[in-house]
């Protein structure tokens, strides 16, 4: 209770605090569609499926793309502004192809019969991976707008708190995915 | 952390500095449009607020016509509302859109934004301390997001086939098919695009409400010596922010079976003698998600009326607040349990009888931090110096429709009686007791008392007590009669009763709720008359601190520009309720604590 005192000895900044609070509720959507997936699961008529192959490279790009993201981070807070600016770029870039091998792994899952009307098992993948992948480009869209205010030479970005908001949500996205990906393939 | 530390203190120097001067070289459109500032964005959702709730009311009081006198016809409302009321009678289809429309309406739009969106703004920097909210912008977002929903929503009682008709809480299948009904087509898809909007918009106010509470407050200003508004309405964002979220992946699925034909809440399913070929859904599924977020959108309703209420109590009953620890105990409880007793909507769907039991004790349990309120409640009431103010009148009210409305939750928590009383008049009585007119009456009593604060002028007082008798006596002519109707197996949501035989002696009754209830709206439209014409030519407000009331938001000069307070933030030294302390009749929150003072 010490730290309620006073309002400047506060340690969260306000922002990164109402994206914790927002992380809570995106963590309440997935609980709702994954509690959501278990008793449908449990009902007849439910059919077992295995993930798309390309599903594991999505996972291979999210992680890299976490550790780039870190390592911005850190050079930002070294005043290392160039690698600060090509690792940025680079986890936009992991996180593009991110977005690209879900859609490749959605057509091999659709052209295998797996289409989003044949089995209700089948429409709770395609909704909960594409959920994800929403919230994955609304992450892609503000790293690219950060990036392109990194490159540009009119506007010098020194305060470390957006970049640390996007590293969060960014970190938060891939845990997010690695959690899905557990879940969907242990219940399936 | 050292670097972040140091700048958060930077910024919130320079937010203060950047308030001076924004202030001046305000425009038109930035000062009551696209205002950033919290009091203005506060006043934005009371008026759109009041605008719904002008219009969920008038649904009602043409619905209840219906109940009342079904054989009767009126011309008129054939000139309003066309061939909804063909040779001037309500059709059928339109009726259920009128139930479910004034079901949204006063759920979300009045009670949720209306009561939330007002007073969360207004309420929470000025009672903490704060120029303003964490996120102006966001604060500023939340509001149009709001408004986007409005229009989306307002629309849809324009189109050709009528609103959505399934009942508030949109139950699969008649709003996942289209076919269903008139009222499952377009209108359907705009009340689902609406509401999406809507969640957008409670969400960014609930985020900035809660990291302003625990970032912005002031110095000296705990958790502990908080407004007990600030609690409820702290317990109310946290609410809404972990619930909202459910209805929405509720939502989307719907959407999904609605538009792209999958089967998540659909399952063999005959529509005019054609089998629909959707398999192995599920429309319990459905209900489960919704009531997740439904039953915490009870309290998301209530919080605010009990935390304002406590606050009215204490202020016109020049004494402290009887309990706070405990107010703010069962606040935590009642948030808590709010999640955990979803299913006791759903007792009748084919529950697990065991599963049933668990809920039923879970429900039961919330009597307990219910009671330790009421009766913290009347312990601050009780040999008080009550001042019988508008705002305090609609207080005690709040107490005695939560009284009420209570205990009949007692007997629909109980899943045994569940059975004979589920979707009766019962449930209906109930939840318009405790839940509607209960946190309007929460409402009332925080715009009575905080109106001079937020317009600079008074409402008149003969036309506030006139608004309040009518009220609180109307509000129980038309809801206890309705217990002895549910009891007796009236169910809810029927069109026409006169040709049940066990019903038909309910007809003078009807009739006499229906009389009641239009009454009721009248003098609604009196307090609305009221409100706008206090704005301009009410008395106006000569002291800074009308009520004599402890809290920060009346040291703020009469008329607050953006910003709150010309000078610094005042610090506190002490509870919002030091009243009758020490001689003193009160004691406000920034005055020093003196050095021979007693401990409260």
């Amino acid at each position: 209770m010490e730290n309620t005192q006073t309002t400047t000895n506060n340690k969260i900044h306000p922002h990164k605090f109402t994206l914790w609070m927002g992380i809570g509720s995106i963590v309440m959507m997935f609980a709702g569609l994954t509690s959501a997936y278990i008793v449908k699961r449990n009902q007849s008529g439910w059919q077992t499926f295995d993930l798309p192959s390309a599903f594991w490279v999505s996972t291979i790009l999210i992680v890299m793309s976490s550790v780039s993201v870190h390592l911005s981070v850190k050079s930002f807070k070294e005043r290392g502004m160039n690698s600060y600016r090509k690792l940025l770029a680079i986890t936009g870039v992991l996180g593009v192809a991110f977005i690209a091998t879900q859609f490749i792994g959605f057509k091999e899952f659709w052209n295998v019969g797996m289409t989003l009307q044949a089995n209700v098992a089948f429409s709770f993948l395609y909704v909960i991976v594409g959920l994800h992948a929403v919230h994955v480009i609304g992450g892609v869209i503000a790293i690219i707008v950060m990036s392109l205010k990194a490159f540009s030479t009119k506007k010098r970005n020194y305060s470390i708190v957006p970049v640390e908001l996007i590293a969060t949500y960014w970190h938060f996205v891939d845990i997010l995915w690695i959690y899905l990906l557990i879940f969907l393939i242990m219940i399936r | 952390m050292s670097t972040a530390t140091l700048h958060e203190t930077t910024q919130h120097e320079s937010h203060g500095d950047v308030h001076h001067d924004h202030h001046h070289q305000e425009t038109f459109i930035t000062k009551y449009v696209f205002s950033q500032d919290h009091k203005t964005i506060a006043k934005q959702f009371l008026v759109t607020g009041i605008i719904w709730a002008i219009i969920g009311g008038l649904f009602s009081v043409i619905f209840r016509m219906q109940l009342g006198n079904p054989t009767a016809t009126y011309p008129w409302l054939e000139d309003l509302l066309g061939h909804w009321a063909k040779g001037g009678k309500l059709q059928p289809e339109f009726y259920y859109a009128l139930v479910t429309m004034h079901g949204t309406i006063l759920v979300f739009f009045v009670l949720t934004a209306g009561l939330s969106g007002t007073f969360a703004n207004f309420l929470i920097p000025l009672q903490i301390g704060a120029r303003d909210m964490a996120s102006p912008m966001l604060n500023m977002l939340s509001y149009w997001f709001f408004f986007l929903a409005s229009v989306i929503m307002m629309s849809s009682l324009f189109v050709q086939t009528g609103p959505a008709s399934g009942g508030w809480t949109i139950y699969p299948p008649l709003s996942a098919l289209g076919e269903a009904s008139m009222g499952s087509k377009i209108g359907m898809d705009l009340w689902l695009v609406s509401m999406a909007m809507f969640i957008v918009s409670s969400l960014l106010g609930g985020l900035n409400y809660i990291t302003t509470i625990l970032n912005m407050r002031t110095k000296g200003m705990s958790m502990t010596r908080m407004p007990l508004t600030i609690w409820a309405l702290f317990f109310t964002a946290v609410l809404g922010v972990l619930s909202f979220p459910v209805l929405l992946s509720g939502a989307i699925l719907l959407l999904f079976d609605r538009n792209l034909g999958t089967s998540f809440y659909l399952s063999d399913i005959v529509v005019a003698g054609k089998i629909l070929p959707n398999e192995g859904g599920s429309a319990i599924l459905f209900q489960h998600l919704f009531w997740f977020l439904g039953h915490p959108e009870v309290y998301i309703i209530l919080l605010p009326a009990m935390g304002m209420s406590s606050e009215i109590l204490s202020v016109n009953s020049r004494k402290p607040i009887f309990g706070y620890m405990a107010m703010v105990g069962s606040l935590f409880a009642i948030t808590i349990l709010a999640f955990l007793v979803w299913a006791h909507h759903m007792f009748v769907t084919g529950l697990n009888p065991f599963l049933g039991s668990v809920f039923v004790l879970l429900t039961l349990l919330i009597a307990v931090p219910s009671a330790i309120k009421v009766f913290n409640w009347l312990t601050t009431l009780w040999k008080g110096n009550i001042r019988f103010t508008p705002a305090m009148m609609f207080a005690i009210g709040f107490v005695s429709l939560f009284i009420s409305g209570g205990l009949t939750g007692i007997f629909l928590g109980n899943s045994a009686l569940d059975i004979h009383l589920h979707d009766t008049y019962f449930v209906i009585a109930h939840f318009h007791i405790v839940m509607g007119v209960a946190s309007f009456f929460g409402m009332f009593a925080g715009v009575y008392h905080w109106y001079p604060k937020m317009f600079g002028r008074y409402l008149n007082n003969t036309l506030a007590y006139i608004h309040f008798w009518v009220t609180i006596i109307g509000a129980y002519l038309i809801f206890w009669p309705m217990h002895y109707e549910g009891l007796a197996g009236m169910p809810r949501r029927y069109y026409d009763f006169s040709n049940w035989e066990s019903f038909k002696m309910f007809g003078g009754l009807n009739e006499f709720i229906s009389l009641i209830a239009i009454i009721v709206f009248a003098v609604q439209i009196l307090f609305v008359v009221n409100f706008f014409y206090s704005i301009w030519k009410g008395r106006k407000v000569t002291t800074q601190n009308p009520w004599e009331a402890n809290t920060l938001e009346w040291t703020t000069p009469v008329r607050p520009g953006h910003g709150n307070w010309p000078g610094d933030i005042p610090e506190v030294h002490r509870w919002p309720y030091d009243y009758g302390k020490d001689g003193k009749d009160f004691i406000p929150q920034d005055v020093p604590v003196g050095a021979d003072e007693s401990k409260h």
